[in-house]
C-alpha cells in the first residue's frame, strides 16, 4: 500500500479511469454546468426571435430544433445530471461511507453521458436538421413525419437512460449498504432521505422511456404501427406511456431539490428542520401520487370524463403533501436566528417561487381550467417556475453550501450574492410575463405572435438576457473559488450538523475509511 | 391611459375590417373583452362558468400566497440574527401537522366540486342542432357540414410579406383566414375533432373549446354561441413547422344569415362539380393553379418551387414535375409513405388538382407544355 493509493493519479487518466464519488462528482457537476449553458444558448436563440412579432432571426423549421434542443438538453443534460454529481459528492459523506457502493458502474455512469450529448448535438448539423418535434416528441410527428435524425436522438435517450439507471442502483445500494453504524433510516439527512426515493423512480420510469423510444424506432424503421392510426395503432398510446415516464420524471427532478433546502434551512436557521418524519412521509407521498396523475398532461386528448375526473383528483391531491412541506419549511424559519448567505438567499427564493409554481400547478390540476390553459405560455411559465427558480435555484443553493467544503475555500460572498439578485431579477422578468401572454392566449412552441402579446414578449426575452449573462458571475465565483479565499473552517457554517462538516476542509480525497460511530 | 385608448381604437378598427371583410348587415360583436394579462371571460356560458373558476382558484391561491408569505416574510424581518434573535428549538407539532394537511384537504374540495360540476356540462354534448366536422392538417383546418354537403379549407391570410417584416403588420396580424368556419347563433354546434396527419389542437378562447385533433380518432365538443360575431383563436399542438401560421376564425351568423350562406355554399359546390367537365386552357389552368399552389403546397415546397433542401424537395426542374404525367398524378393524389407529403386525393377537387399539376409543370421554367383535365384525374383516380 504506496502513498500513491491514497491520493488521485495524476493527468488525464485520473479523471478516465477515477472511480472516486468526489472526481466523478465533480465530473458530473462540471458536465451539467456545460449542458446548461448549451442548453441557455438555444434559449437565447428562442427568446431572440420572440423579442419582437414577425421573423427575424431564424426560420420556422430551425426554431422548432431550438425548443426540442433546449427541452432536452436542460432536463437530461443539465437538471438531472446536476443532481447525480451532487448526490455522488454528498451522499457518501453524509452516511459516513468511504465511497459509492459499486465505483467502477459509477464512472461508467457517467462516461456515457458525453457520448450521448455528443450525438445528441450533432444531430444540429445533419440533413433535415435536429430533432423537431418538442422535448415531449409526441408521435407521429415524431415517426412518421420526423428528420432522419430521430434515430440519433433515440440512440442518445437509450445512454442518458441507462447511465440515469445505473446512477440510481448505484446509489440505492450505497444507502442500503454503506450507513455508518447507527445511521438508521430515520436518522439520514433529508437530502438522503430524497435521492433515495428518487432513485426507485428512476429505475422504475427510466426503463418506460426506454420502451417508448424503442417503440419510436420500430415504427420508423420496422414496419410497425404501434402509434400510427392507419396501421391500427394509438397516437394517444405514445402520450400515456410518455407521461408515464414524464410525470415521475418532474419529480424526480424537484425532489433533491426538496432535500437540499430542507439541509441549508436548518443550518442558517440554527434552528432544527421542523417535521423531520412528516418531510419524510410527504416526500414518498409525492413520489407515490407522481404515480397515478400522468394524464393531467392530457386532458384535451379526448379521455372519457371518468378518466378526466380521476386524474384531477389525484393531481389536486399532490397539493396536500406538497403544502406539509412548504409549511414545515416556514415554520423551521419561524423564531430561528436567521442569516442571509447565499446558500440561504437561494432557498427562501425557491420556497417563495416554487410554491408560486405550485399554485400555477393546482390550477392547472383543474381539467375545465386546463382546457383555456393547455399549452399555452401559462403552462411555460408554470414549469419554468418549477424547474429553474425551483430545481436550479436549489442546485445553486446546494453548490454555495458545500462549495467550501469541496475547495477549502469559501468563495467570494459579494460576487455571489450579485449572481443571486441579477439571476433572480432575470428569471422573474422572464418567467413571470409568460402567466399573462399564457393566459391572454399565446400558445406554446410558435416562432411568432399576434401584436397582442408583443409587450410581454419584449420583456420576456430581456428578463433571458440578464438571466444568461449573470451565470457568467458564477464562473467567476467557482474559479476564484478554487484558487484561492479566506481559509474554510471544517464546520463551514456555525449552524451547520451532519457528517460531512466534521471531515477537513476541502475534503480529504477519501473520507470515513473507518466508519464513523452515529449516536 | 395611453394604452387603454390605443387599445380601444384598435378594437373599434377590428370591428369595422370584420363588418367590412362579412359585408354583413348585423353589428359585428368583436369577440369578448380581452385582456393582456388575464383570461378572456369569453362569449359562451360555458366559458364564463369557466372564467369564474379560473379566478375563484387564483384569489384562493393568493389567498393562500399571502399567509404562507405573511408568516415567512415576518420571521426574515422579526427572527433574523442581526436583531439579537434567539433560536428556539421546537421542532414537531403533530397538532400542526394534522392542521395543515386537513385544511388545504378542505380547500381542494372547494375547488374540485365546481370544477366537477362545469367539467360534467363540458362533456354533454347531446342534443346538438348542427354538426361540423373539423379536420386538422399541415397547416390548414378543413370544415365541413357533413348533412349539407359542404366543406372547405381554411388557412392563413396574413400575407408572407408582414411575416417577413417587408409590409406593416395588419390589425389580425396571424389570426386571419382566408374562409372562416361558419356557425349559427344561439344553437348548439357540435364540432367533431380529428386529423389527417399529425396531431392538431383546435383552441377557441372565447368558447372555452381546445380538443385535440387526432389522426384516426373522432374527438367531440361542443359550443353555444349567444351572439353573432368573429372569434379568433390557433391551433395549440406543436403540428411541425407551420404549427404558430394556422389560425382559427369562427364567423357566428344569425340563423337566417346561416341559412342563406349554407344555402349559397351548397349552389357552389353543385357549380364546382359541373366545371368537371369542362376542358381547360394553358392560361385558365396555370391561374387557377397558382392559387392552388399557394394555399396547398407553398409552405413545404415554397412559392419558388425551391422547396427546402434537407427537408422539402424542389419542384422546379425535378425529375417528377417534369418527368411522365402519370407519376407526378399519382404522387399528388395519393401522397408518399413515410414522408410530410400528403395525400392530397381527399383534399382538392378534380379541377384543382389539374390546375396545379398543370402549374408544377409549366411554372418556374419546367415548361413541359401539357394541360391536365379535371376528367383526366376522375378517371385516374377510378382506374386506381
Amino acid at each position: 500500500m504506496g502513498a500513491d493509493h491514497h491520493g488521485p493519479a495524476k493527468g488525464l487518466t485520473r479523471w478516465l479511469f477515477t472511480t472516486n464519488h468526489k472526481d466523478i462528482g465533480s465530473m458530473y457537476l462540471w458536465f451539467s454546468f456545460a449542458m446548461f449553458l448549451l442548453g441557455g444558448t438555444f434559449a437565447l436563440v428562442i427568446r431572440s426571435e420572440l423579442f419582437q412579432p414577425g421573423l427575424q432571426i431564424v426560420q420556422p423549421e430551425f426554431f422548432n430544433q431550438m425548443t426540442t434542443m433546449h427541452g432536452l438538453v436542460m432536463v437530461f443534460g443539465a437538471i438531472m445530471p446536476a443532481w447525480v454529481g451532487l448526490a455522488n459528492w454528498m451522499i457518501p459523506m453524509m452516511i459516513g461511507a468511504p465511497d459509492m457502493a459499486l465505483p467502477r458502474m459509477n464512472n461508467w455512469s457517467f462516461w456515457i453521458l458525453p457520448f450521448a450529448f455528443t450525438m445528441l448535438a450533432c444531430t444540429l448539423l445533419m440533413d433535415g436538421g435536429a430533432p423537431n418535434f418538442g422535448w415531449t416528441f409526441y408521435a407521429p410527428l415524431s415517426t412518421t413525419y420526423a428528420p432522419p435524425s430521430v434515430t440519433y436522438f433515440i440512440f442518445a435517450v437509450h445512454l442518458m437512460g441507462m447511465s440515469s439507471i445505473m446512477g440510481s442502483i448505484n446509489i440505492i445500494a450505497t444507502i442500503m449498504n454503506l450507513r455508518a453504524p447507527g445511521m438508521t433510516y430515520m436518522k439520514m439527512p433529508m437530502f438522503v432521505w430524497t435521492w433515495f426515493i428518487t432513485a426507485f423512480l428512476l429505475i422504475a420510469v427510466m426503463p418506460v422511456l426506454a420502451g417508448v423510444v424503442t417503440m419510436m424506432l420500430f415504427d420508423i424503421h420496422f414496419g410497425t404501427s404501434f402509434f400510427s392510426a392507419a396501421g391500427g395503432g394509438d397516437p394517444v398510446l405514445f402520450q400515456h406511456v410518455f407521461w408515464f415516464f414524464g410525470h415521475p420524471e418532474v419529480y424526480i427532478m424537484i425532489l433533491p431539490a426538496f432535500g437540499v433546502v430542507s439541509e441549508v434551512l436548518p443550518t442558517f436557521a440554527r434552528k432544527p428542520l421542523f417535521g423531520y418524519s412528516s418531510m419524510v412521509y410527504a416526500t414518498a407521498s409525492i413520489a407515490f401520487l407522481s404515480f397515478i396523475v400522468w394524464a393531467h398532461h392530457m386532458y384535451t386528448v379526448g379521455m372519457p370524463i371518468a378518466g378526466e375526473l380521476f386524474f384531477m383528483y389525484a393531481t389536486m391531491l399532490i397539493a396536500v403533501p406538497t403544502g406539509v412541506k412548504v409549511f414545515n419549511w416556514v415554520t423551521t424559519m419561524f423564531r430561528g436566528s436567521m442569516t442571509f448567505e447565499t446558500p440561504m438567499l437561494f432557498a427562501i427564493a425557491f420556497i417563495i417561487l416554487f410554491t408560486i409554481g405550485g399554485l400555477s400547478g393546482l390550477m392547472l390540476s383543474l381539467a375545465p381550467l386546463d382546457f383555456q390553459y393547455h399549452d399555452t405560455y401559462f403552462v411555460v411559465a408554470h414549469f419554468h417556475y418549477v424547474l429553474v427558480q425551483g430545481a436550479l435555484f436549489a442546485i445553486y443553493c446546494g453548490v454555495y453550501y458545500w462549495l467550501p467544503k469541496w475547495t477549502g475555500h469559501m468563495y467570494d460572498e459579494t460576487l455571489a450574492k450579485t449572481h443571486f439578485w441579477m439571476t433572480f431579477i432575470g428569471v422573474n422578468t422572464a418567467f413571470f410575463p409568460m402567466h399573462f401572454v399564457g393566459l391572454a392566449g399565446m400558445p406554446r412552441r410558435i416562432p411568432d405572435y399576434a401584436l397582442q402579446f408583443a409587450d410581454y414578449n419584449m420583456l420576456s426575452t430581456i428578463g433571458a438576457f440578464i438571466t444568461g449573462f449573470s451565470q457568467l458571475i458564477f464562473v467567476v465565483v467557482v474559479l476564484k473559488c478554487i484558487k484561492g479565499g479566506k481559509k474554510a473552517t471544517d464546520q463551514v457554517w456555525d449552524g451547520a450538523n451532519g457528517l460531512e462538516w466534521t471531515v477537513a476542509s476541502p475534503a480529504p480525497y477519501h473520507t470515513f475509511s473507518v466508519p464513523p460511530q452515529v449516536r | 391611459m395611453l394604452r387603454a385608448q390605443q387599445r380601444r381604437r384598435l378594437m373599434a378598427g377590428a370591428t369595422a375590417t370584420a363588418a367590412l371583410f362579412t359585408q354583413s348587415a348585423v353589428t359585428i360583436a368583436e369577440q369578448s373583452a380581452r385582456s393582456d394579462e388575464n383570461m378572456r371571460v369569453g362569449v359562451t356560458d360555458i366559458s364564463h362558468r369557466v372564467y369564474d373558476l379560473h379566478m375563484l382558484s387564483l384569489w384562493i391561491c393568493v389567498a393562500i400566497g399571502v399567509v404562507v408569505f405573511g408568516v415567512m416574510f415576518y420571521s426574515i424581518f422579526a427572527h433574523r440574527k442581526s436583531k439579537g434573535a434567539v433560536a428556539s428549538h421546537f421542532h414537531e407539532s403533530t397538532k400542526l401537522e394534522i392542521a395543515w394537511t386537513v385544511v388545504p384537504f378542505i380547500i381542494l374540495l372547494f375547488m374540485a366540486i365546481p370544477a366537477t360540476k362545469v367539467l360534467t356540462d363540458i362533456y354533454n354534448a347531446d342534443d346538438a342542432a348542427l354538426d361540423v366536422r373539423i379536420t386538422g392538417y399541415q397547416w390548414k383546418w378543413k370544415y365541413s357540414y357533413p348533412k349539407e354537403g359542404v366543406e372547405f379549407f381554411s388557412s392563413l391570410r396574413t400575407p408572407r410579406d408582414e411575416i417577413n417584416n417587408l409590409a406593416p403588420k395588419g390589425e389580425n396580424y396571424l389570426l386571419d383566414v382566408d374562409e372562416p368556419l361558419v356557425i349559427p347563433a344561439g344553437q348548439k354546434v357540435r364540432f367533431l375533432v380529428t386529423a389527417a396527419d399529425v396531431i392538431h389542437s383546435w383552441w377557441m378562447p372565447d368558447f372555452s373549446v381546445k380538443r385535440d385533433a387526432i389522426p384516426g380518432f373522432v374527438n367531440e365538443t361542443w359550443a353555444m354561441v349567444p351572439e353573432p360575431g368573429v372569434y379568433r383563436g390557433q391551433c395549440t399542438e406543436l403540428c411541425g413547422k407551420d404549427h404558430g401560421f394556422m389560425p382559427i376564425v369562427v364567423r357566428v351568423l344569425p340563423q337566417d344569415e346561416f341559412d342563406s350562406w349554407i344555402a349559397t355554399r351548397k349552389e357552389e359546390a353543385v357549380k364546382e362539380r359541373e366545371l368537371m367537365a369542362q376542358t381547360f386552357s394553358m392560361e385558365q389552368s396555370m391561374e387557377r393553379g397558382k392559387g392552388v399552389y399557394e394555399k396547398a403546397c407553398a409552405s413545404c415546397h415554397q412559392p419558388n418551387g425551391e422547396g427546402i433542401p434537407g427537408a422539402f424537395p424542389a419542384l422546379k426542374g425535378s425529375a417528377l414535375a417534369m418527368g411522365p404525367m402519370e407519376g407526378h398524378l399519382d404522387i399528388v393524389v395519393h401522397g408518399k409513405a413515410g414522408t410530410a407529403m400528403a395525400a392530397f386525393g381527399a383534399q382538392l377537387s378534380e379541377v384543382d388538382m389539374a390546375a396545379v399539376i398543370t402549374y408544377e409543370r409549366n411554372a418556374w421554367g419546367n415548361n413541359v407544355g401539357d394541360v391536365l383535365q379535371p376528367i383526366d384525374v376522375a378517371n385516374f383516380k377510378k382506374g386506381k
